[in-house]
């Protein structure tokens, strides 16, 4: 397996051997990062834009580091201070980018989409860092080498993603590499934030907290996504604890070796208790490390990617 | 040359890799500050192969490692990124005696990139090249310092080692084709 792709645009249209070809190059730039040494020239004089249209702290953070370690160079746009403020179009500004010799561009954005569109219009590589409510496909892949790295395999295993599935572009992409690879996937939540539709998807959804995770082998917290609610979908932060929040009681109902995982930033005492996020079930600090691995492999791989149209040229 | 042209059979390999560890032996610097590293992928086998030897020779354990070299490559914008192998390093290489090994010897490129690589990991005391052939073309100022055969070859040929059970090298060939990796 060869990675020939150009982009990263979301993991609905990856294969399951292009999914697991960065996970096994993840691996080799986990363990540069164990290294006295963490850098290495693998993108040195490459220009990278973090164009971040919606705001994000962790996923900045992550491609900046990993951007780093790669040795690229990097500049950050973020919509507040710029000029998609004045009412430039996400074209002009990406245009402009493009036309600094940016030879990557990682973006963030609100509308669904976006990334695929800036693809179809620069020549520069593209990353999506998560766009709107559809995809966050580098969260998508490191959820996945943090299965792997605990369970081994994703054959027969059980995955639970619990919480605001509807609104969760996280949970789409682990959808889509989940069951790429062989996993069950369980969607568990109030029916307002999990409805059935998912089903077509060919998850099994369920309304009910102890079936969902009584034989799990993996139990994904998302966060609730006050921002992302125009209206809200739950009577309250309160009643969603009692109802599916996870605490050690909760826990002591699933399987002894199943994990915790959370894609952050957590609200504690909403979606799952201290006890439990800092506990030894709990990989979620292993997910923020693994996060950087995975993205250092993503930028080097499409880096390598060429469209049949380059190869001519 | 249309068909793959035999380098070198099992034997005569056999015979070089032996050749090759008691090369090693002879020079000054005892056996026990050397490390064998061998050059993701075909130089691995051709490694733990003459750490063994070097070991049956010596009466003594000769440490040996995998270096990959991919992250330190020069032509990552000309081709599609190469797999990454492990990189493992039996024990701290600083003020160690470092021999890389590699299965063929070509334009020193990847010989430059693993010198790279060695800088990222730590300062061995020096820094030498073991190669099972070298086939020239060089685009580098790289030469290595233990030649296991010395072959002609036309730029548009591969020479590829080919490896059995247990590191054995069953044949060296010779065919038509690009390098692997490089986009034609």
């Amino acid at each position: 397996m060869t990675w020939t792709r150009k982009h990263l645009l979301d993991l609905q249209s990856l294969s399951a051997g292009e999914i697991l070809e960065v996970l096994d190059t993840a691996r080799h730039f986990k363990a540069v990062g164990e290294r006295k040494i963490k850098k290495v020239p693998a993108l040195r004089g490459k220009t990278v834009v973090n164009l971040f249209v919606e705001p994000s702290t962790r996923t900045r953070i992550s491609f900046e580091l990993a951007e780093h370690r790669l040795s690229a160079d990097f500049i950050n746009f973020t919509a507040e201070a710029s000029s998609l403020k004045k009412g430039e179009s996400l074209k002009d500004t990406a245009k402009n980018l493009e036309a600094l010799n940016a030879d990557f561009i990682v973006i963030r954005h609100q509308a669904a989409g976006a990334p695929h569109f800036l693809a179809r219009v620069l020549n520069a590589h593209v990353i999506n860092a998560g766009d709107g409510a559809h995809e966050h496909p580098t969260q998508g892949l490191l959820d996945l080498f943090t299965i792997r790295e605990k369970k081994g395999s994703f054959e027969g295993l059980r995955v639970t993603i619990l919480g605001d599935i509807l609104y969760s572009r996280v949970a789409r992409s682990d959808i889509w590499g989940l069951q790429k690879l062989g996993a069950h996937v369980t969607l568990c939540g109030p029916p307002t934030l999990v409805p059935r539709t998912f089903e077509e998807l060919g998850c099994r959804v369920v309304h009910d907290l102890e079936a969902a995770i009584e034989d799990a082998d993996v139990i994904n917290l998302l966060r609730i996504q006050h921002e992302r609610q125009r209206r809200s979908r739950f009577p309250g932060l309160a009643e969603y604890t009692a109802l599916f929040g996870i605490n050690r009681e909760r826990l002591a109902g699933t399987k002894p070796d199943a994990i915790i995982m959370h894609p952050g930033p957590i609200n504690r005492g909403v979606e799952v208790d201290s006890e439990v996020a800092d506990g030894e079930r709990s990989v979620i600090l292993e997910q923020v490390t693994n996060g950087l691995a995975v993205r250092m492999a993503v930028l080097y791989l499409v880096n390598g990617g060429r469209l049949p149209a380059d190869e001519a040229a | 040359m249309s068909v793959p042209h035999v380098l070198m059979e099992t034997a005569e390999a056999e015979a070089a890799i032996r050749r090759l560890a008691q090369e090693i032996l002879d020079r000054p610097g005892s056996a026990a500050s050397v490390v064998l590293l061998g050059i993701q992928t075909g130089g691995v086998p051709v490694a733990r192969h003459l750490a063994s030897e070097m070991g049956r020779l010596s009466g003594q354990t000769v440490l040996s490692g995998d270096l990959d070299v991919s992250m330190h490559r020069d032509d990552l914008d000309h081709r599609l990124a190469p797999a990454i192998h492990s990189t493992s390093v039996p024990a701290d290489i600083s003020g160690k005696d470092v021999i890389l090994v590699d299965d063929v010897l070509c334009s020193g490129r990847t010989g430059r990139a693993a010198l790279d690589a060695l800088t990222d990991l730590g300062r061995p005391r020096r820094v030498q090249l073991a190669v099972l052939v070298d086939r020239g073309l060089r685009e580098l100022p790289i030469q290595a310092d233990f030649v296991g055969k010395v072959v002609t070859s036309q730029p548009g040929d591969r020479v590829d080692v080919l490896f059995g059970d247990a590191d054995r090298v069953v044949q060296v060939v010779m065919s038509p084709g690009p390098t692997k990796g490089i986009l034609p």
